[in-house]
């Protein structure tokens, strides 16, 4: 996980929840950001744009956190390259 | 006010091109989901839907008449077309003048309106076709129904999500109780199959990539689908003076929003909704016997709709039947309701529910008796038909057995 791609998500998150960016760490939770089904499946939409990447249904129900959500679009990110 | 009677159906869906293959498929267990052909799904996460299969306008309008028609407005009118001609209709000058129509559409001309913003878009074309605002309006189909019968009284569409056609069958419904209309044709009619479409459903991960499968514990989402159903209602001793069938009796309508979210149901505003249909009918919970759930197979909504169901039927839940047709016919959208209703219409007419098709492995949050796979041989007297949109905008139709 590079400091860029963490920084990129918190980005991604900031702007599709419209709260400041200070608000988010690895470790915060969707959950504590009050985010809803609507609110992740935009996320996913905004993330998957800017990353170029799909994120699979099944894979997506898992996530919680930013730290998940990072790794995961870190995998995919891997998968892509090789 | 009027009791209110069901003298005519007509069904065009994945199940058939009439209402006849529809009730045979829906007693026989026997899904129309299957491989999308109007759409290329080989880049998206899901590829099955609920087609009319093989259909082709030839077989129901001229070509230039169909030039003036998109798919869903051809479906309105070709299931009023079959509902009109089942109810056996007398029409007389005064009919025409005071009869009504309402239909229920979510999206419209969605397949004109995809084609003709590829065109403009993507392949360079600098005009719009003329004809694409009078093909996507969704009230096209109520209107071409009014010129096809000259009817001229009270005509519209109610667009509410997937609650659109039960929206619609109550209002014409509660016209022709009051009195305010001599007739109505009412019900629904969706074609949402273009790209641009499913690939919003796709971003709402909300779609199932095998099947719908209500109420398992394995399901995996809603499939799409489309069709049209339409029901002729006039008053009952009108219908029994001139010795129409009738199929049953629709003696309750309750509506009700979530004031909640756009997209998560609520169980207090469905069960709201459910309680209004049987204040309106008139009758306690302890009168029903069949629910036709509006059971899209969607994780939350099944939970959330059982939930509601137990609240509004406390104990009596252990005698009711609850089924989901959306397994076999898919989620029509617009259409979904009167769909719906058509099939619980049917059920009480021939004393035979439909089951829940697709169902694998009970899910303890949907604990119901859902009618698993095979239908049930059951008189039932009243029921309930259940549709609850995004949005939150919830309807619900209480239909009873007439003997």
């Amino acid at each position: 996980m590079s400091e860029e791609l963490i920084e990129r998500v918190r980005q991604a998150v900031a702007k599709t929840q419209r709260i400041p960016v200070e608000r988010i760490t690895l470790d915060t939770t969707f959950e504590e950001l009050g985010m809803d089904s609507m609110d992740g499946v935009n996320l996913l939409f905004t993330l998957e744009g800017e990353f170029d990447i799909n994120v699979p249904d099944d894979q997506a129900r898992q996530i919680r956190t930013v730290r998940q959500m990072v790794e995961g679009i870190d995998t995919l990110l891997k998968a892509k390259a090789s | 006010m009027r009791r209110v009677a069901v003298t005519g159906l007509g069904v065009i869906s994945a199940l058939g091109t009439s209402r006849d293959q529809f009730w045979e498929a829906l007693t026989a267990g026997r899904s129309g989901i299957g491989p999308i052909q109007a759409v290329d799904c080989s880049q998206m996460r899901f590829g099955n839907g609920a087609e009319v299969l093989g259909y082709s306008h030839g077989a129901h309008f001229d070509d230039k008449t169909a030039d003036f028609l998109d798919r869903f407005a051809q479906f309105a009118i070709i299931a009023a077309r079959e509902a009109v001609r089942d109810a056996g209709i007398e029409w007389t000058q005064g009919l025409r003048e005071d009869a009504a129509i309402v239909t229920g559409s979510c999206v419209g001309g969605q397949t004109t309106e995809d084609a003709g913003f590829a065109d403009l878009y993507k392949n360079g074309r600098t005009r719009m076709n003329p004809l694409s605002i009078p093909r996507t309006m969704s009230n096209a189909g109520a209107s071409h129904i009014s010129m096809e019968f000259g009817i001229r009284g009270p005509s519209y569409n109610v667009s509410t999500a997937c609650s659109s056609s039960g929206h619609a069958i109550g209002q014409a419904f509660h016209m022709v109780r009051s009195g305010a209309a001599p007739l109505a044709i009412a019900g629904g009619s969706e074609a949402p199959f273009s790209f641009a479409f499913l690939k919003a459903w796709e971003a709402m991960r909300v779609v199932s990539p095998d099947t719908c499968r209500p109420f398992s514990r394995d399901r995996q989402g809603m499939i799409i689908g489309e069709g049209g159903a339409m029901f002729v209602l006039e008053p009952l001793d009108a219908a029994r003076l001139r010795g129409a069938r009738v199929y049953a009796e629709i003696c309750g309508f309750g509506m009700s929003s979530d004031a909640h979210h756009l997209t998560q149901p609520s169980s207090a505003g469905a069960a709201k909704a459910m309680w209004a249909a049987l204040k309106d009918a008139g009758v306690p919970p302890e009168a029903i016997g069949y629910i036709n759930a509006h059971g899209t197979g969607t994780i939350t909504n099944d939970i959330s709709e059982c939930a509601a169901i137990r609240e509004v039927f406390g104990s009596h839940v252990e005698r009711v039947a609850v089924s989901s047709t959306k397994s076999m016919h898919g989620h029509g959208l617009g259409a979904a309701a009167a769909f719906e209703a058509a099939a619980t219409a049917l059920a009480l007419h021939h004393g035979l529910l439909p089951p829940t098709a697709n169902f694998r492995e009970a899910d303890p949050a949907c604990d119901l008796d859902v009618v698993p796979n095979d239908p049930r041989a059951a008189r039932v007297e009243y029921a309930l038909s259940n549709s609850f949109a995004f949005g939150g905008m919830n309807a619900v139709l209480a239909i009873r057995a007439v003997c």
